[in-house]
């Protein structure tokens, strides 16, 4: 593998104990960090992370609630994407990339020895910023996770049981045969919802899915978005920051400033930090003042 | 250029619109440059001209329903002579069959490892190296065809059930000599293939193989025939290897173990025997040229159809 | 959530069972894919060994300069080394300036129409046909129309054309990695588009058109099939005049020697043909490797 991953507490001894109710505030230093309430989906502490010796993230510590959604908000080049895509490390795959720090999903090290990327996907679902359906058809896009995991139960079943609850069955149970790609922007993109839902995750990564859809194609993925918070943790990255205060419960905005790049500069739930934000520069940014 | 712009007719713009951007001496350069233009043109024209033209010859002498009946024999050397093309065919797509038989699997193997494997720096080291296998002289590959392959490897492996010219021999040769074709013509397919597919297979928990052969290989495919393509027109009109190795007896078979003699076999021992101008062995180099010329023509055109159709699916 | 509820459930994110047998698979692919990727290098270094344990003895200075012959252990390539050199220096003198000249026209001052579209997809059809084609053009126009003779010049006119769609297809791609602002710069200070494509373009393209046109010379080094066509293959025990009338002499290459050697049925010769490959592939991979060192070179300065 490519990658270098410096785990800062990588034994099951400390995993243990840190399971057996450590103190949060080891792990949130700032006060503008908010710790959620229950037992948090992630837990990331002193999060570093570097394309080559290009530094993308910097000690990036907090809890994502579970059954929740919790947006990552910020300007162009803040990490957000990046801190997204070290939940599920999708970032394993660029080459020459060094990650330092600690991520739990649940009590597991993702990082940890032993941990296999593909069962940390599986788990993990990811929709990105532009919708990619496969060029193949509708049943077989959502169909695709199954087969290779080779699943057994009754495939037509899942197939439309997903689309379903990606509000998009009644819009194409026609014709499933037909290419995923002769789909509109905003039904590509609740395709590949389905898809992810189809192997049946915990969490659903987000990475601005809505950035390149029109405005009611938009509404429809956020209505989604509020849905599927019932079940699932969600975790979505986006730049519209009405995006943000109208679909997440809990809200982080990330800054790349002179000294330091990618900071979590606060976090809160999405309430209290568009109403009254802790930190000037957060203030700053949801009024539009930059950004 | 400037003559769009014909309303204006002031004494300056005049004369700018006479002379744009040039000066005298360089309209002959223009002219030497379409001449040079030309010569591609002139080429293809004459290509044609001098195929066809003693092809009819030919065919005056040998009926063109003999020509392509599949029950005469290529049989040019003693009367009654019969020139049933599908012999020499058949000794083509012989070799075309078993060298893509082995090529195929290697070829595209190696474009999956290039694309979806290999590390950045591993790559700019094999594909060079990979790509001095198609710039080996084919007469080396001749060569070593009927002296290393043939010689000895297959008799020794089967004795008398080989013969000394086989196809086999001359497929192994041609099979190397087109595995950087396939291999890079496709993987420049496959690296076309957009990230973004690769990435919602990975984040569904895809294994790098099932990426590799479930997304970016179906993804690729038109581009990966149109690597085929060109590979197999490759192997059609590659002379060299097939006139040493493959043998000289027109053979209508597909097994790899018999003496065979393909389209340019025969054309290559036509040009060996001297043969005199105007005689019906003479302008049966052209008949048969001319079918290879029309064989390999097509692949072609369809391999750059197939590409174009490619990369607009991909703009 | 209640914090009862939130009890954390263990899970395990190491692979198991399926998974794990799936990423087995994968990583096990990677060693076969890189294996079948090795397989054509591997049987050419086998080849490589084979050819110079037979060929090395039989390569000495003799061999070098010493004429054919029908007793194989006094047979050599000088006739066909200078065969070779010679025809390919005409090829080039007569493939490059038109090569370049077509690439200039199609790039720099062809109507966008449905001319240029064809001279293209001509061009790129050209670089599919069979050598032994050129061979059959060569030998009905050069040798024959022209009455050239199987001659230095009728061979190099062929591999010239043979080489042609292949040089132009290189040049267009220099001609087209020369950024715009350098031709803007130049017609902006008044420059002719004639002045600009000498000046500033070609010099620009010089490394592109340079490996071009040195891998194509490596591709016409190799050829046997076309010149054998033109009538080539024949035995020549003289150097060619130094002459424009030696242009006329008839000639032989190392390829074709080669090829001479190969058909022979005494083994000796299999020795003249091994040896004669160690030189013929020392020229080839030499010139792939000048290719490379010219385009380095030329592209610093």
């Amino acid at each position: 593998m490519s990658i270098r991953v410096r785990s800062t507490n990588p034994t099951d001894d400390e995993a243990r104990e840190a399971l057996q109710g450590r103190p949060a505030e080891e792990h949130v230093p700032s006060h503008n960090i908010t710790k959620p309430e229950g037992e948090p989906a992630f837990s990331i502490s002193d999060l570093n992370f570097w394309y080559g010796t290009k530094q993308a993230l910097t000690n990036v510590g907090l809890d994502i609630p579970r059954k929740k959604v919790t947006a990552l908000i910020g300007p162009s080049g803040c990490g957000k994407s990046t801190l997204l895509r070290c939940l599920n490390r999708m970032n394993d795959l660029i080459p020459g990339v060094t990650i330092e720090g600690n991520v739990r999903y649940r009590s597991a090290d993702i990082y940890g020895p032993g941990v296999d990327p593909v069962e940390v996907r599986r788990r993990i679902g990811m929709v990105f910023q532009k919708p990619n359906p496969f060029p193949k058809s509708i049943y077989e896009n959502v169909a695709f996770g199954a087969r290779v995991n080779g699943f057994r139960g009754n495939l037509d079943d899942l197939v439309e049981g997903s689309l379903q609850r990606a509000a998009l069955w009644d819009e194409v149970k026609g014709d499933l045969k037909q290419s995923g790609l002769a789909l509109s922007g905003g039904q590509q993109q609740r395709l590949c919802i389905a898809r992810a839902l189809a192997n049946n995750p915990d969490v659903i990564l987000m990475d601005e899915p809505c950035s390149a859809l029109d405005p009611i194609a938009t509404l429809k993925i956020e209505d989604l978005i509020r849905e599927l918070s019932t079940d699932y943790t969600i975790v979505v990255v986006t730049h519209n920051m009405q995006q943000a205060a109208r679909v997440s419960d809990y809200t982080a905005f990330m800054l790349t400033d002179e000294e330091i790049t990618g900071q979590l500069i606060e976090y809160a739930p999405t309430e209290m930090m568009f109403t009254q934000p802790g930190d000037q520069r957060t203030e700053d940014y949801i009024s539009g003042r930059f950004g | 250029m400037a003559l769009a712009n014909t309303t204006d007719s002031t004494g300056l713009s005049h004369q700018m619109r006479k002379r744009p951007f040039r000066r005298p001496g360089e309209n002959l350069i223009m002219v030497a440059l379409v001449l040079c233009a030309a010569v591609s043109i002139a080429t293809t024209f004459a290509i044609v001209f001098v195929l066809f033209a003693d092809a009819i010859g030919f065919f005056r002498e040998v009926s063109f329903w003999h020509f392509f009946n599949f029950a005469n024999d290529w049989q040019t050397l003693f009367d009654p002579r019969s020139f049933g093309v599908w012999e020499l065919v058949a000794g083509t797509v012989n070799v075309t069959l078993w060298s893509m038989v082995i090529a195929l699997p290697l070829g595209l193997a190696a474009a999956i490892y290039l694309s979806e494997y290999a590390h950045p720096q591993t790559r700019r080291f094999l594909k060079p190296l990979l790509e001095l296998l198609a710039g080996v002289p084919t007469v080396v590959y001749a060569y070593f065809a009927l002296t290393f392959i043939s010689d000895d490897i297959l008799l020794p492996l089967f004795g008398e059930n080989i013969s000394f010219f086989n196809s086999l021999s001359a497929s192994v040769m041609l099979a190397v000599m087109i595995l950087p074709t396939i291999a890079s013509v496709s993987e420049d397919a496959m690296a076309s293939v957009p990230r973004d597919l690769r990435e919602a297979a990975y984040g569904l928990g895809a294994t790098r193989l099932e990426v590799a052969f479930r997304v970016v290989f179906p993804a690729a495919i038109s581009g990966i025939m149109a690597a085929i393509l060109l590979a197999i027109a490759r192997v059609i009109g590659e002379t060299m290897i097939v006139a040493v190795a493959a043998g000289s007896t027109p053979n209508l078979t597909l097994w790899p173990h018999e003496s065979i003699q393909t389209m340019t076999g025969y054309m290559l021992q036509v040009a060996l025997g001297d043969a005199a101008r105007g005689t019906t062995d003479y302008t049966s180099l052209f008949a048969v040229g001319a079918l290879l010329f029309v064989m390999t023509f097509a692949l072609n055109v369809a391999a750059q159809i197939i590409v174009r159709r490619f990369r607009e699916a991909y703009e | 959530m209640s914090f009862v509820e939130a009890t954390p459930d263990a899970i395990t994110l190491r692979a198991e069972g399926r998974v794990a047998r799936r990423q087995a698979w994968s990583r096990a692919s990677r060693w076969i894919l890189l294996g079948a990727t090795g397989v054509g290098l591997v049987v050419l270094v086998i080849l490589g060994i084979d050819n110079a344990i037979v060929g090395i003895p039989s390569l000495d200075w003799d061999f070098l300069s010493s004429y054919p012959s029908r007793k194989a252990e006094i047979a050599g390539i000088r006739s066909s080394i200078f065969g070779s050199v010679w025809v390919l220096v005409f090829t080039v003198a007569f493939a490059i300036p038109v090569a370049v000249g077509s690439a200039i026209w199609m790039e720099e001052f062809a109507p966008q129409n449905a001319i240029l579209t064809t001279v293209r997809l001509n061009i790129a059809n050209l670089a599919g046909v069979p050598s032994i084609i050129y061979g059959i053009l060569g030998l009905a126009v050069f040798v024959r129309l022209m009455e050239l003779g199987p001659s230095i010049l009728a061979g190099a006119l062929t591999l010239a054309l043979m080489i042609l769609p292949m040089t132009v297809i290189t040049s267009v791609e220099a001609i087209n990695q020369v950024p715009p602002s350098i031709r803007e710069g130049s017609l902006a200070l008044g420059a002719t588009r004639w002045q600009t494509v000498w000046y500033h373009v070609l010099p620009g393209a010089m490394p592109g058109i340079m490996t071009g046109t040195i891998l194509a010379v490596a591709r016409a080094a190799g050829e046997t099939a076309a010149l054998i066509m033109i009538g080539a293959f024949t035995f020549i025990a003289f150097d060619p005049a130094l002459s424009f009338s030696g242009l006329l002499d008839s000639f032989t290459t190392l390829p074709i020697q080669v090829y001479n050697w190969t058909l022979r049925p005494q083994t000796e010769f299999r020795a003249n043909a091994a040896a004669g490959i160690i030189v013929l592939m020392i020229a080839v991979i030499g010139l792939n490797a000048l290719a490379l060192v010219v385009r380095d070179r030329l592209r610093q300065s």
